[in-house]
């Protein structure tokens, strides 16, 4: 199928699942996605009470291969990439100015093998960024999300059921871990993370193993999950997706991720340090004090003055007020500063709040 | 006899001699999804045809509404604002807003309930 510009839409190898689910499906990235299969704050819900499933193959996978693969991986990252070990790294590509062109996890697979897992929507911006600067290493670059499928399983139940589905034996991963696994005889990437706030796995793995494992979560009654509590939970767990809380004309350390930044040696490094003196705004919490949904976009100010705007808002079955995360000038960052939010012309009255909205419950040892 | 008239923007009206009853049509409460918020005008308002006269917001997004037809508000469904998922249940019998109409006849635009869901994809 085409979108409304005429472009082909891609589907993921879970689609004809979806559809068969009644999912409403809605274009993400270029991508024909679930939103909801029943009801978003049914899906969100099921995530934090018991168990959800994702299909999240949308989702871009960079491979960096050859000798100087560790070297490039960490000159192009913020964070520091450590060699082969079991560890999953959260980090920032970044442009010369430190201004964010993707948020990423990074597996060092082996020392000459490593994958970046890429947001959808960034996939080919991210790859011409990487082939831009390749040039003094000695390495290679694909672009293979087409050979993925992803699913991330997530809940206070989760881990039982991934043990279960992927018959895994102790010694557990624990957060922020990750091993490579045979499943029906092809190799699965299992890591222990996620963008929910909960523990649980995100697994990588060939299009058909992944349809085979979808099926088998649904016949264990794991509650199929779309992209609308995707975004509602991880908003709740403040966690930062790229165009809102980051993006081209963000920082990290605006955004509240310096601790996904190294000292020196990367794309960037030099304007960080200059930046990190001189954070003139920041992200915060907002909660709303007048009837209204924050939504991004949305200008806050101070009484006349225009202090910042709103980069996602929600309003929760699961919080007392709609809340946001918001983009505020210095010193309007102080927690119970009372600001306005700009909703449809009219100002309305919300207060700074803390950013943790929620206790994420990852398991960081076995 | 009034029967139920829709506007390309998905409100419906059903005009009444010199009153008219405004709401969104099914297709529209299906397309949003879980409603979880709703702004109306205040009695006494003028809300004027094509033009936005209140909101309502799923999950994800905020839709604005618009009149198809022009009047003096002289009733809102407040219930709506306590418990918004009433527009989900059934959303011909909650209707949004009572007007009294300005010009009863100005229906050239909009359509009848068999062409309505015609037009819809």
């Amino acid at each position: 199928m085409y979108n409304k510009g005429g472009v082909k839409m891609k589907k993921t190898a879970l689609y004809d699942a979806h559809l068969s689910l009644g999912a409403k499906m809605i274009e993400f990235g270029g991508t024909m996605m679930p939103l909801q299969y029943k009801d978003i704050a049914f899906e969100h819900d099921a995530v934090r009470q018991k168990v959800g499933i994702f299909d999240v193959s949308h989702m871009g996978e960079l491979l960096v291969t050859g000798k100087d693969a560790l070297k490039f991986v960490n000159y192009v990252v913020t964070n520091a990439i450590p060699s082969v070990s079991k560890k999953v790294t959260y980090a920032l590509l970044c442009d010369e100015d430190g201004f964010v062109i993707d948020d990423l996890l990074v597996y060092v697979l082996t020392s000459e093998h490593i994958l970046l897992a890429v947001n959808a929507s960034n996939i080919e911006k991210d790859f011409e960024w990487l082939k831009k600067h390749q040039q003094k290493f000695d390495i290679e670059l694909k672009n293979v999300s087409d050979s993925y499928s992803q699913l991330a399983i997530q809940g206070p139940l989760a881990h039982d059921e991934v043990v279960q589905l992927l018959q895994l034996k102790p010694p557990y991963l624990t957060f922020m871990t990750f091993d490579v696994i045979h499943y029906l005889n092809e190799p699965l990437i299992v890591s222990r993370t996620g963008y929910t706030g909960e523990d649980g796995y995100e697994i990588y793995g060939t299009h058909t193993r992944i349809q085979t494992l979808w099926k088998a979560s649904l016949e264990k009654g794991i509650t199929p999950c779309g992209l609308g509590c995707r975004d509602t939970l991880r908003f709740e767990a403040s966690l930062p997706l790229y165009g809102h809380e980051i993006s081209n004309t963000i920082h990290p350390f605006e955004a509240g991720l310096g601790f996904a930044v190294k000292e020196t040696g990367f794309i960037g490094s030099e304007s960080l340090q200059l930046k990190k003196q001189q954070v003139s705004r920041k992200l915060v919490g907002i909660q709303m004090l007048e009837r209204g949904i924050p939504r991004a976009d949305y200008r806050l100010f101070a009484g006349e003055k225009e202090v910042g705007f709103i980069t996602t808002g929600y309003m929760l079955k699961t919080q007392t007020h709609p809340i946001a995360l918001a983009m505020v000038e210095l010193p309007y960052t102080k927690l119970g500063t009372e600001l306005q939010v700009e909703i449809r012309q009219q100002k309305l009255a919300c207060r700074v709040i803390k950013k943790k909205f929620y206790e994420k419950h990852y398991v960081k040892e076995s | 006899m009034s029967k139920r008239l829709f506007a390309n923007s998905d409100e419906w009206v059903n005009i009444d001699g010199t009153k008219a009853t405004i709401g969104i049509s099914n297709y529209a409460q299906e397309s949003l999804g879980a409603i979880v918020f709703i702004e109306l005008p205040k009695v006494g308002t003028t809300v004027k045809k094509g033009q936005v006269f209140g909101a309502v917001e799923s999950v994800k997004a905020a839709s604005d509404l618009y009149a198809p037809m022009s009047g003096k508000v002289i009733f809102v469904n407040d219930a709506l604002e306590a418990q918004p998922e009433l527009l989900n249940e059934d959303p011909y019998v909650n209707y949004l807003i009572e007007i009294e109409v300005e010009t009863p006849e100005d229906t050239g635009d909009l359509m009848e309930e068999p062409d309505y869901l015609a037009s819809r994809h």
